[in-house]
Order: structure tokens, then C-alpha cells, then sequence
């Protein structure tokens, strides 16, 4: 006697929050089996494996049917087939869209290609995340990326409007998306102690300073702004950040500036001496980084840059983190009394996002 | 009468991709009715098109209405060759013909297509306008209302139930014509599926029109069917009951219908009298009179049995009203007598009902029912289809007479069924032989001088047990004991019926499913020689699905069988028999004994050590059953001590004795039925293996319970969480190891594992109950055997249950309750048919001043308040119950006036096998729902195999029931059925094809918390039913 055929259908499509997670997790029908009788269900039901295999095909079945929905959320409302209450619709979608930390730390900063895919495989094997659920979620992203890429307004809302995300899983996505778009490498050896959370918030702050969305202006002049508004910097002003150079390229503005901080910061640092010995260094490394922000490839190495000529020095000589705050807002305060420095505009743009991120990522 | 059809095609949304080019398409819509059609402009590239057309008109006969369905065509538009269809939508415009049902169809329905699935939804507006309707010779029946519930629906009241209508249309089956051969699949089911749909409607149009010959104006319990008899045509049949229902709106139209129950049943006592008729013997059983007969399908020889014979049998003899209550002897007599003229005059005293209003059904003869084996050959004339009816009537026929041979004179909970395979066809008709209560079945009804003596009850609970038979001239030898309940009657032992328990039933403890499985090779044959075969297995199989059943029932410690169907399902090499019945104790009949097995050869020492040892495992097992459904029923030798018996019980038991002395002197001998234990006896192979599948069925985990009728006896506290779920499967039999034996084995396992699969798939919704549990066997194949399951799953409050077990105490409660809800019908309906006046105003204009409206309402309110005050006083039954019955009860009562609007959930439609919707009131029948489905594929594979396949039609055929209710404006569906699945498969081709036919009524409920919730000051908002769920999602 062998089962032919074998369903169950309900005017109120059953979700199993279990079983769906199996399936998200990329389990195949006889792995998910077995996880479920470890689970010790069976004991607790008085079910046979008989039972239990047919319940997970007729889930997997119903999720597979589902997936497809589940690409374009707002479909999943408006589709007449599965009738599923309002809250269990929500939980599907966040499920589907959710991701390991792992795996996005694994891809961040990549471009979102059919070369990146192939990758996967690896991925697979170093994270221990099963292919499938590897390739939902490359897929996940690709799918909102290539949607909201193109789009004006905020990223975030975009996302959230297209794919029904709660605001937490819509922001990480427009990281995502803001890093893929941007390239950042986040891979590096020396990267690896940042979470996604740091990244998350640095991109949180670019896009609200940086881009084209941040200044404002597309409202009142929609038809020049062909540009994207969050995914993609602001040219202009990465031009514009050449002009801090002189900061660290005159002589009497670095000294001035550096004095500046030092008596302000006199008394109140742990570590004023190795600051003092250090100023220059720090500043010539900040204010580069922001030079060098006109090339596409800098742009890329943004974070290993800040790491390297800002979070590692500082990290070797100890520096407590409050240390690093009280230095970055005096040395980013210090400027607006340089006389002879013009952009104070620029500077703050350019810092004000700047010291967030520094101190974000500044941990061990 | 013409009247004007008005569609407008609004927009459409997820259109598929058929351009492959620019990822677009380019959708319009053909809107055709008849031979009429109308197109929409092109609208370019889009996949959401907004077409919003005008107004089509299509100006048509109401028998076109009637008949024709809507069928909306979906295109792809392409300049150089043929446009590409997406997909259709059909719609049935019926519900806008009986002006209370929907005003207007309006909503996002499925396109669907055949190969496809559905593909996309397209927003349609349709509206009716009937001219006036002045009722000559007409062809068309607009207006009489179409129910599938087996009840009285619940805003309704019946003044008369007029009785059995059938009708059937043959045709030829498009799949099997020439054409067939030349034309795509696609165009070969979507020719099927609008014949179908075309003889639908005229069915139901014929039906209708006898409906108004017998001066009724609606159709209960009306079940439509299909046998695709392949080669030899498509029948569709049909039945159902007719009445002359009236809304419930006026107070005094609603006083008698539910407040007098069982007064009549006192009036007639029709044991007393010897019973006229003459009684052939039968078999000895409760489920009585199988008939087989065989008859080549040529050899018939009635005349003029075409369906359309005359029906028009109204009994003119209306009771003299005012002299009812009297109770001197000649009168009775003469009521009898007018019962039994009344039910006579009509050719098929048959009422597909199974719950009945309070009083109707007075006693309950047993269960009859008739098969016979027919060959099928073409239907050469469509328009004659004789040999079907002819069929038909003879089996009828037989009904009729066994239910005579039972001492009755009507058969409830009727219903008819086929089996087909290749050229032979199994025709099944069963229901359950009845006395009833003559009062609904006349004109001119009785009902004002009832009124008065209201306060008198019967003994409740058990007067439909009492045997309505001789007990002199038995027609099977039975045992009977005097009434456990009332000690006046006699009763039998075992009570097998096809109907839903009484409400008012006694019952010890809780139901649950009882079924008998059974399969029998069969050898393959041809033609005449196949259906001797047949006929000469089938007494066997009936035989033993009944012992099956009766030793079931023993064991579960149970006294009556309810909702019993047995369906037997012919194969090219077997027959499946399978009987689903919910077993009860009823109070009034003696406690069942037990199983005892005695072995044919008692010398062997081992053998009976064996025996003992099986029969202590059975004893266990009806003990644990015992537990497991609380049947304690109270020791019977003590007289009413301290039994919860309720005060009007004592007195009418006095009232009784007074009137009918005779029965007093003989109380004795009570413990008889006690002694009759069965005895199984176990001398061969057969028999161990009958016991051992009595014990292998594994009762349902903890905080379930099952049953097939509608609700759980035992069971009065439902929550308001239900899943109506569909499950099918199907399995290959190996073919090496085809015995008796093997093929039960692998039979009983399939229904099991169905049973457990459920039970594990719902668990989340522990405590709940199985109910309307239908199962339905087929054999598609040689060695395939197909279980389709529909139920639904509705949870209860375990804690309130706990509390009610005491079985009068609940049965009070449910009494209560069901009271109270019926008072609750009226202020609801108070709106929506502003007027008490005609029943059924046919085309009434549907511009309601509103503000003037809500005024007339609330006086009327008043008026309700008062009078249903009145009432609750005087009804003495229910009044000391109520406080303690329902706190909800009493709230609705304060709110009864609240609008449906206040519906959060809009958009969700639920789905119920059940007639009505826990924790909630219907509150408007919008129509019929009737839908034919087929799907096609040929890359089976690709969509997930055959489980795949038929996992997303089954989705898609709920999504279209849905969007259908929707479109009305519903936001249910009620005594949902899905009549049929055919499901055939050829993996090799990579190729299905299914067939579904499914059914019910799309209500508008109002759920009792919400009306609780929305204060008494808008009673307008009743007036718009269409604000419920007019629109799903946008």
C-alpha cells in the first residue's frame, strides 16, 4: 500500500511556525522529518512517523505554493487563494525576509550578481547555513534590491511599502541594499569584529547625510534629480570633500587645530598624551579618507580606511571610549574656530556622520 | 418577462505575463450572456488593467436568467494572430433573481482557466433588473428561493413543508462527442463546464416551477448531483423539499414556530391505534429493507414516469383551525387520518430535511433504503430522459414501501446517490422512515389555537423513539422495552437513523464517529453478467457493513446511530462499502449489552484461553469507551429519584396517564433488554479479523471529538474558531496480495491514518470537535482507492463543558439556547423586509427611505421587546433556564438590533459543511452557491505531482467559492458541500484532470460579540447587507 496522494486543505490556510521554519532553513522533507521527531512530537501527540511525514509534505507543499506570493508580498494580501488571518500573513513575509548574520556578513558590501551565487556554495559550507536557505535569502536581497534600486524617495520606507517589513528587518535591508549599491568592502580580515549592526547603523547615517535624498532639494525640483536619492551618494558632495584637505595639507591650520583640541581636552582624557602625539596622524588619516572619497574604489574601502587609520590606532594605545568621544566632538568642534577654513558646512556634513560611525565602530 | 442584465467590468489585477517581449499584456474583456456578447476596449500594457467599461446591457427572457450563466472572458490581445485567452469567470446571476437575497454582485473574482489554474482577478459589477412579474403560463420559477441546508434556515419559519420535488436532465457529455477529438482540451472543458452550468440552472428552473405548482416558494435541503455516466451522457438530478417558508419578522408569525413543539405529538397518539397498514417481513434489523434488484435497463416497464410527472399535490384539506386542541378520540382519528391523506396524496412522501422544526417529527420507524444495479446505455433523446426517471421512481417506489412495512408514513433525511464504473451504476436512495406531525405539512395550519396550551409539555426527549410500528405484527424482530425516558411506550433496543439528532433528545454523555469499512473482490466482467455480480454481492456487503456497525456501536457502549450514509463505491474489480454514522446513548433506550464471543470449538484449551483473552480486552474497551464518552446513565430501577427531572416532565406525565390509562398498568420487565447480549462468534479466519478491526480503531487523542452529523451531542459550548478543511487521498494497492483480507486491512489503515492525520494537522485547536465528518470513497482505478474527507474542525470551551455534563441540565440549556436564538431571528430581520406582508414580493424596488426607516424600526423594536417578553414569561419551559442557560443569550437579547456592518473581518469568507456558524447569528441568505470545476494539467510533474496538482485546485475552487460569496456580499458559506471530486491521472502522459462540483449557501452573519458591541441606535445599518464584505481587498 503505497500513498498515492495525500492532502489537506483548509478554507483557512494551516501555518506550522515549526515546520516553516525547517523550510526557511532549507531542510528537505525527510531532514525536516527527522528534526521533528528529535523534537520529541511525536511523544507528545501520540502521532506516527507515517503521520508526521505527511503533515511536513503538506506543509512544504503549501510553502512552496506560497513562495511565489511571498515575492511580492503585497500579492499574499491581495491574493484570493490562501485565505490567512492578517497576523499569520505578517509572520510569513518577516520569516521569509529574515536572515543569519552570518550569511549577510558573508555577502555585505557584494555585488548582489550571478557571479556572487556561485559563491554561495562556500558560503554554505563556512557558515554551516544549508544552500537552500543560503540562496533564499541571496535571492531575498537581490529581489528587494533590483525593486527599490531605482526608486526615489526613502529607502527604508521604499522597502518597507514593497515588501510589508517591520521597520527593524526593513532598516537592516536598506543597509543591504545601501551597501550592495555602494560596494563597501566589509570582508577584510580586520573587518570581521563589525557586525551587520555596526554596518546597519553607519549606512543609517550615510544615507541620511550623504545621498542625494539628504539635501533636500528633490521635492521642489523633481525633474533634475534623476539621480537615486538614498542608495546613492552624492557625488557632489564627495567632490566637495577635497576641499578639507587643506586641513591636514596646511601646516599652521593642522598645528592650530591641534592646539585647539589639546586645550580644550587638557585634563579631561585618559590618554591626552598619546593623543597629543597622535593628533596628526589621526586628523591626516580622517581628512584623507574623506579626499579620497571621489574615487569609486576608495569609496569601497571606506570602512577598512577608518579602521586602519582611525580605530586601530586608537585601539592600541587603549583608548577608553568615552576618550574617543570627547576627542571626535573636539576635533570635529575645533574646526568652526580655523579661521582660515572655509567649509565649515562641508566639514560638518562630513564629520557629523563621521564621528557616529568611529564610535560605532569602535569596540573590540 | 424580460428583465435587463446590467454588467460592468471594472479592472483587473495580477494579470499574467503574456507578452513575453515587453513582460506585459494586453487585457479585454468579451462579456457574454446567451448569445450575446460584449467587448471591452484593449487596455495596453498592463498587468492591472482599468478597463472601467460601461454599463453592458443584455435585455433577456428570466428563463435565460435563470438557466444561462455569466461568462466573463478574459483575452490577451494580439495584433497579428489569435488573441490568447487568460481565463474565464462565470457567474450564476440566480441570487438576484429573489428579491431578499443580493441586490448586487460586485467584487474581484478569480480568472480562471482550465489549464492554467487561476490567473489573475477581474473586478465585474453585475445587476438585475426584473420587469414586473405577472406569473402566467411561465417557463421560468424567478423567485423561489434554492437552500442546500437540511433545515429550516435559520431567519426563516416553515408555514407549510409541501414535500419532495426531483427532478433530472440528461445530456450528452461534450468530453465524449466527435468534436472532442479535433478540439484542445481547453476548449473541451470549458464546453463541460457551461453545459453543466447550463443544466444547473434549468434544473433548478424545473424545480422551481413544481415548487410553485405546489404553491411553496422554496427549496430546502436541495441537493443537486452529477453522474458523468461517460459514453452514455451526463445526468444531472436533483432533489430537495419543498416549503412555504415566511422571514422571520413579525411577532406573531414567530410565536408558533418555535413555541410549540411537541404538542401535537400528544394529540396523536399513533401507538395507541393498531396500525392500518400491512406489514411485510423484512430483515431483521433496524436498518431495514435493502432491495437489489437487476434489471437490464431496457426491460422497464412504467409508462409515463417522466419526471415532470404531477406533482401538484397541495392537500386541500385544511384542518378545521380552533377544534385541534380538543382530545376526544373521533378527533383523533381524524387527524390521523388527514395525516395520513395528506402524506398519501403525494406520489413520495420524502423530505430530504434532516433537523426539523420542534413538533414535526413525531415518531422514528428505522432506516430504509434501496440500491439497484443498472447497465448503462446512451440516452438517445435528452430531452425524454424516462429510463433515468424510471429508474429513479422504482426505487422510490421501494422506499416508500418499506417505510410503510415500518408503520410509517413519510421518510426523512432523504437522499439519493449513484456509483458509477464504466457501464454499470449502483443507484442508492435511503432515509429514515418517520411519523410526522401533519401540522406543517398543510395549509391552513392549526397553529392559532395551539398557542394557549404551550405551557404542557411531553415527556421530552424521547417520544421520536417510540416505536410507530405494531408491536404485534413487528416487521423485524426487534426487542423492545418500555421508554427508559417515559415508561409508556414501547421502544426498541437499537435506533439507526439518517438524520440529525433531535433537539430535543435526551442523550447520556457524548457522540462520537462510528464507521463500517468494508471492501469485496469482485470478478471483472462484462456488462449483465458484471452487474449480477453486483447485485448478488451487495446483500452481503449491506449485511456485513451493519453487523460492522452494531458491534461498533456496542462497544462504544452506545444505544442510536445518527447521520448514518452508507455508500457503496463500484470498482472495475471490487466493491467498497462504507458506512459513517455518530453514535449516541440516548436516554430512552435500554443500555446496550455487551459483546460476548464464544468459540465454535471449545475443547482446544489455548484457543479458549485466547477467547477469554480477547473477550476481557473488549470488556476493557467498552468500559474505557464508557469513560472516554461519560455515558453514566442512571440506574433505571429506581423511580425518579433525584434525577435532574425538569417540573412541566412530571406534570405532563400525569396529563398523560390520564388521557391514555391503558399503558399504566404494565411497567415491568424493564431489565430485559439488559440480558440481550450479542454474541460474536469466532470459528473462522473472517470473524477473528472482524474483531480484531473492532478493536483496532484507535479512538481520537484526548480533547477531540468526532462526529458526521452537525453538531456533537454532548457537546452545546462552541467557540467561535472553525476550519473547514478538505483532505483527499488516494493509494495503490499492491497487486500480489488482492485478498478479502489484505484489501480491508489496507482499506481500514487508509481511514484511519486519514482520521489521525486530522486529528495531528488540527491540534492546535485542541479543544475541538470533528463535525459533519463526510468521507467519500471512489475508485478511480483498478488499484486505487480515493478518500475524500470534508469537515470542519470548531472548538469549544472545555471548562464550560465540564461544568454541563449533566445531561438534562445540558439539554435544557441547548433548548434554551436554541429558543432564544429563534427569538433573536426577528428584530434582525426586521429591516432587511421591512413589511410582514408577502412572503416573497417578487422584484420589489429596492429604494428604501432609510431615515423614515430607522423610526419604523425602533418602535417595532419596542413592540418586539414586549412581546418577547411576553413570551419568555409564558413559555415555562424555558424561563428557569435561561438565566443559567446563557449570559450570552441574555446579552443578545439587549442588542439585538445591531447592524452586520460593524464585520472587522472583512474579506474573510468562511466555509462551513455546517448550517449555521458557532458564536454567531445568519442573519441573510444570499443564494445558492452551485459550482462545477475542472482542471487540466500536462505537466503534471512540474506542478508537484499529482498531490501538488490537486492541492492547488482544491485552494483554487475555495478561493472561487469565496470570491463568489464575497461578490454578494456574504461572508460565509453555510452547508457546504463538495458533492464531487473526480480525479484521474496518467503520470506516464504527465497528464491529470479533476473534476469538482461543490455547493452551499452564502450567508451574511453578524458574530454575537460584534453584536453586543454595536449599540441598539443604528438598526438602519441592517438595511445594507451589502456593506458586510461587498468588497474583499482593492
Amino acid at each position: 500500500m503505497t500513498s498515492e496522494l495525500d492532502i489537506f486543505v483548509g478554507n483557512t490556510t494551516l501555518i506550522d511556525e515549526d515546520v516553516y521554519r525547517l523550510w526557511l532553513d532549507g531542510y528537505s522533507v525527510s531532514d525536516a522529518v527527522s528534526l521533528r521527531v528529535r523534537s520529541g512530537i511525536l511523544e507528545q501527540t501520540g502521532a506516527t512517523a507515517a503521520v508526521l511525514q505527511s503533515d511536513t509534505m503538506d506543509h512544504y507543499r503549501t510553502f512552496h505554493m506560497l513562495e511565489r506570493l511571498l515575492h511580492a508580498p503585497p500579492k499574499l494580501l491581495h491574493q484570493l487563494i490562501f485565505q490567512i488571518p492578517p497576523s499569520r500573513q505578517a509572520l510569513l513575509i518577516e520569516r521569509y525576509y529574515a536572515f543569519d548574520e552570518a550569511f549577510v556578513r558573508e555577502v555585505l558590501g557584494k555585488k548582489l550578481s550571478k557571479g556572487t551565487k556561485k559563491d554561495l556554495d562556500d558560503i554554505s559550507t563556512k557558515t554551516g547555513i544549508t544552500l537552500k536557505s543560503c540562496r533564499r535569502q541571496f535571492d531575498n536581497f537581490k529581489r528587494v534590491f533590483k525593486v527599490v534600486e531605482e526608486m526615489r524617495g526613502s529607502l527604508v520606507d521604499n522597502i518597507q511599502q514593497h515588501f510589508l517589513l517591520s521597520d527593524r528587518l526593513a532598516r537592516d535591508y536598506a543597509a543591504i541594499v545601501f551597501f550592495a549599491n555602494n560596494r563597501f568592502e566589509t570582508g577584510k580580515k580586520k573587518l570581521q569584529y563589525l557586525s551587520l549592526g555596526d554596518f546597519a547603523f553607519c549606512a543609517e547615517l550615510m544615507i541620511q547625510n550623504w545621498t542625494l535624498g539628504a539635501v533636500g532639494e528633490a521635492p521642489t525640483d523633481p525633474d533634475s534629480q534623476v539621480d537615486d536619492m538614498d542608495v546613492d551618494l552624492d557625488k557632489e558632495f564627495l567632490q566637495d570633500l577635497k576641499e578639507l584637505k587643506m586641513l591636514v595639507a596646511d601646516k599652521d591650520l593642522l598645528d592650530l587645530h591641534k592646539s585647539l583640541v589639546c586645550t580644550a581636552l587638557r585634563g579631561k582624557l585618559g590618554v591626552f598624551s598619546e593623543m597629543e602625539a597622535n593628533f596628526k596622524n589621526l586628523s591626516r588619516g580622517l581628512v584623507n579618507v574623506a579626499a579620497k572619497l571621489t574615487h569609486n574604489k576608495d569609496v569601497r574601502d571606506l570602512f577598512v580606511d577608518l579602521v586602519e587609520k582611525f580605530v586601530e590606532p586608537c585601539r592600541s594605545d587603549h583608548w577608553p571610549l568615552n576618550d574617543v568621544r570627547l576627542f571626535l566632538n573636539q576635533y570635529s568642534a575645533s574646526v568652526h574656530s580655523l579661521d582660515g577654513f572655509r567649509h565649515q558646512a562641508l566639514w560638518d556634513r562630513y564629520m557629523g556622520t563621521l564621528r557616529g560611525c568611529l564610535l560605532r565602530l569602535y569596540h573590540d | 418577462m424580460p428583465g435587463k442584465l446590467k454588467v460592468k467590468i471594472v479592472a483587473g489585477r495580477h494579470l499574467p505575463v503574456m507578452d513575453r517581449a515587453s513582460d506585459l499584456t494586453d487585457a479585454f474583456v468579451e462579456v457574454k450572456f446567451g448569445n450575446t456578447t460584449f467587448k471591452t476596449d484593449v487596455y495596453l500594457k498592463s498587468l492591472n488593467p482599468q478597463w472601467n467599461s460601461e454599463w453592458f446591457k443584455f435585455e433577456v427572457d428570466d428563463e435565460d436568467l435563470q438557466d444561462e450563466p455569466l461568462q466573463i472572458t478574459v483575452l490577451d490581445h494580439d495584433t497579428y494572430s489569435a488573441n490568447d485567452a487568460i481565463g474565464k469567470v462565470y457567474i450564476d446571476i440566480d441570487p438576484l433573481l429573489y428579491s431578499e437575497a443580493a441586490t448586487v454582485i460586485s467584487g474581484w473574482f478569480p480568472i480562471y482557466d482550465t489549464i492554467h489554474g487561476i490567473r489573475g482577478e477581474i473586478n465585474v459589477v453585475v445587476k438585475v433588473d426584473l420587469f414586473n412579474d405577472l406569473n402566467r403560463f411561465r417557463q421560468s420559477s424567478c423567485g423561489v428561493k434554492f437552500f442546500c441546508t437540511t433545515s429550516i434556515p435559520k431567519c426563516y419559519r416553515a408555514i407549510i413543508i409541501h414535500g419532495f420535488v426531483e427532478e433530472l436532465v440528461v445530456n450528452e457529455d461534450p468530453e465524449y462527442q466527435w468534436i472532442d477529438r479535433i478540439r484542445t482540451p481547453r476548449a473541451s472543458n470549458e464546453a463541460r463546464q457551461r453545459l453543466i452550468s447550463l443544466m444547473s440552472g434549468e434544473l433548478q428552473r424545473k424545480i422551481g416551477l413544481k415548487v410553485l405548482e405546489m404553491r411553496g416558494n422554496a427549496v430546502v435541503g436541495y441537493l443537486q448531483c452529477f453522474d458523468l455516466e461517460g459514453e452514455s451522457g451526463l445526468v444531472v438530478r436533483a432533489i430537495g423539499t419543498a416549503c412555504t417558508l415566511d422571514k422571520l419578522s413579525s411577532p406573531a408569525a414567530f410565536l408558533p414556530a418555535c413555541n410549540s413543539p411537541s404538542k401535537e405529538m400528544k394529540e396523536i397518539p399513533f401507538n395507541e391505534d393498531p396500525n392500518p397498514n400491512t406489514h411485510s417481513s423484512g430483515p431483521s434489523t433496524p436498518l431495514k429493507n435493502q432491495t437489489y434488484s437487476f434489471s437490464p435497463s431496457k426491460s422497464y416497464s412504467r409508462q409515463s414516469s417522466s419526471s415532470d410527472t404531477d406533482l401538484s399535490l397541495t392537500p386541500k384539506t385544511g384542518m378545521g383551525s380552533g377544534s385541534a386542541g380538543k382530545e376526544g378520540g373521533p378527533f383523533k382519528a381524524l387527524l390521523r387520518q388527514q395525516t395520513q391523506s395528506a402524506l398519501e396524496q403525494r406520489e413520495f412522501p420524502f423530505f430530504t430535511l434532516t433537523a426539523f422544526p420542534p413538533g414535526f417529527l413525531v415518531h422514528v420507524g428505522g432506516v430504509v433504503s434501496a440500491r439497484s444495479v443498472k447497465l448503462l446505455d446512451r440516452i438517445h433523446n435528452p430531452d425524454e430522459p424516462e429510463t433515468r426517471d424510471a429508474w429513479w421512481a422504482e426505487i422510490r417506489q421501494e422506499i416508500k414501501s418499506h417505510a410503510k412495512a415500518l408503520g410509517c408514513h413519510a421518510v426523512v433525511g432523504y437522499s439519493e446517490s449513484t456509483s458509477i464504473c464504466e457501464e454499470v451504476c449502483i443507484l442508492s436512495a435511503s432515509g429514515t422512515a418517520a411519523v410526522l406531525n401533519p401540522r406543517f405539512l398543510q395549509d391552513g395550519s392549526v397553529e392559532g389555537c395551539l398557542e394557549q396550551r404551550l405551557e404542557e409539555n411531553l415527556p421530552v426527549g424521547c417520544g421520536f423513539c417510540h416505536i410507530p410500528y405494531d408491536e404485534l405484527n413487528m416487521p423485524f424482530p426487534a426487542h423492545l422495552t418500555y421508554c427508559y425516558n417515559c415508561r409508556k411506550q414501547k421502544v426498541p433496543d437499537v435506533l439507526f437513523t439518517t438524520i440529525d439528532l433531535p433537539t430535543d433528545a435526551t442523550v447520556i454523555g457524548k457522540g462520537c464517529l462510528i464507521q463500517a469499512r468494508l471492501c469485496r473482490l469482485k470478478k471483472k466482467a462484462q456488462a449483465e453478467a458484471n452487474a449480477t455480480a453486483i447485485s448478488n454481492l451487495l446483500p452481503f456487503m449491506e449485511y456485513e457493513v451493519h453487523t460492522q456497525l452494531m458491534n461498533k456501536l456496542k462497544l462504544k457502549g452506545m444505544n442510536a446511530l445518527f447521520g448514518l450514509r452508507i455508500q457503496i463505491t463500484v470498482g472495475e474489480n471490487m466493491l467498497m462499502g462504507l458506512a459513517s454514522a455518530t453514535g449516541v446513548y440516548l436516554a430512552a433506550l435500554p443500555t446496550p449489552g455487551g459483546i460476548q464471543i464464544a468459540g465454535k470449538t471449545p475443547n482446544d484449551g489455548s484457543y479458549e484461553q485466547h477467547i477469554s483473552h480477547m473477550q476481557k480486552k473488549i470488556n476493557d474497551t467498552i468500559a474505557k469507551n464508557k469513560e472516554l464518552y461519560e455515558i453514566n446513565p442512571p440506574e433505571i430501577s429506581e423511580e425518579i429519584i433525584g434525577s435532574p427531572i425538569p417540573e412541566p416532565r412530571q406534570r405532563s406525565r400525569l396529563l398523560r396517564s390520564q388521557s391514555e390509562s391503558s399503558d399504566e398498568v404494565t411497567e415491568l420487565d424493564l431489565s430485559h433488554g439488559k440480558k440481550d447480549a450479542f454474541v460474536l462468534e469466532i470459528d473462522d479466519t473472517d470473524a477473528m479479523e472482524d474483531v480484531h478491526s473492532l478493536l483496532t480503531d484507535v479512538p481520537p487523542p484526548s480533547g477531540f471529538y468526532s462526529c458526521n452529523t452537525e453538531i456533537m451531542p454532548g457537546i452545546n459550548n462552541w467557540t467561535s474558531e472553525i476550519q473547514m478543511f478538505t483532505s483527499v487521498r488516494v493509494i495503490r494497492l499492491s497487486s500480489l496480495n488482492l485478498t478479502n483480507q489484505a484489501l480491508n486491512k489496507n482499506f481500514n489503515d487508509l481511514c484511519e491514518n486519514l482520521l489521525k492525520s486530522l486529528y495531528f494537522k488540527l491540534r492546535s485547536m485542541i479543544p475541538c470537535c470533528l463535525c459533519h465528518v463526510n468521507f467519500t470513497v471512489s475508485l478511480p482505478e483498478d488499484e486505487l482507492i480515493q478518500v475524500t474527507v470534508t469537515a470542519v474542525a470548531i472548538t469549544f470551551d472545555k471548562n464550560q463543558a465540564l461544568q454541563t455534563t449533566k445531561t438534562h441540565v445540558e439539554k435544557s440549556l441547548q433548548r434554551a439556547s436554541t429558543d432564544n436564538e429563534e427569538l433573536l431571528q426577528f428584530p434582525l430581520e426586521l429591516c432587511s423586509d421591512s413589511l410582514p406582508s408577502h412572503p416573497f414580493p417578487p422584484a420589489k424596488a429596492t429604494s428604501v427611505d432609510y431615515s423614515s426607516f430607522a423610526d419604523r424600526c425602533s418602535n417595532w423594536i419596542e413592540l418586539i421587546k414586549l412581546k418577547a417578553q411576553t413570551i419568555r414569561r409564558g413559555s415555562i419551559k424555558t424561563t428557569v433556564t435561561v438565566e443559567k442557560a446563557s449570559p450570552m443569550g441574555e446579552g443578545n437579547f439587549r442588542n439585538r438590533s445591531a447592524p452586520p456592518c460593524a464585520n472587522s473581518t472583512v474579506g474573510v469568507v468562511k466555509m462551513t459543511p455546517l448550517s449555521f456558524i458557532p458564536g454567531a447569528k445568519i442573519t441573510k441568505y444570499l443564494g445558492i452557491i452551485n459550482m462545477f470545476f475542472i482542471r487540466e494539467t500536462t505537466s503534471l510533474r512540474e506542478e508537484g505531482g499529482v498531490s501538488g496538482f490537486l492541492h492547488a485546485f482544491i485552494a483554487e475552487v475555495f478561493a472561487m467559492v469565496r470570491a463568489h460569496v464575497a461578490a454578494l456580499g456574504g461572508n460565509a458559506v453555510v452547508s457546504y458541500i463538495m458533492k464531487q471530486c473526480v480525479f484521474m491521472e496518467n503520470p506516464n502522459k504527465n497528464q491529470a484532470q479533476c473534476l469538482i462540483n461543490v455547493s452551499g449557501d452564502a450567508v451574511v452573519f453578524v458574530r454575537e460579540s460584534e453584536l453586543e458591541v454595536v449599540s441598539a441606535q443604528q438598526p438602519t445599518a441592517n438595511c445594507q447587507p451589502s456593506c458586510t464584505g461587498g468588497e474583499v481587498t482593492t
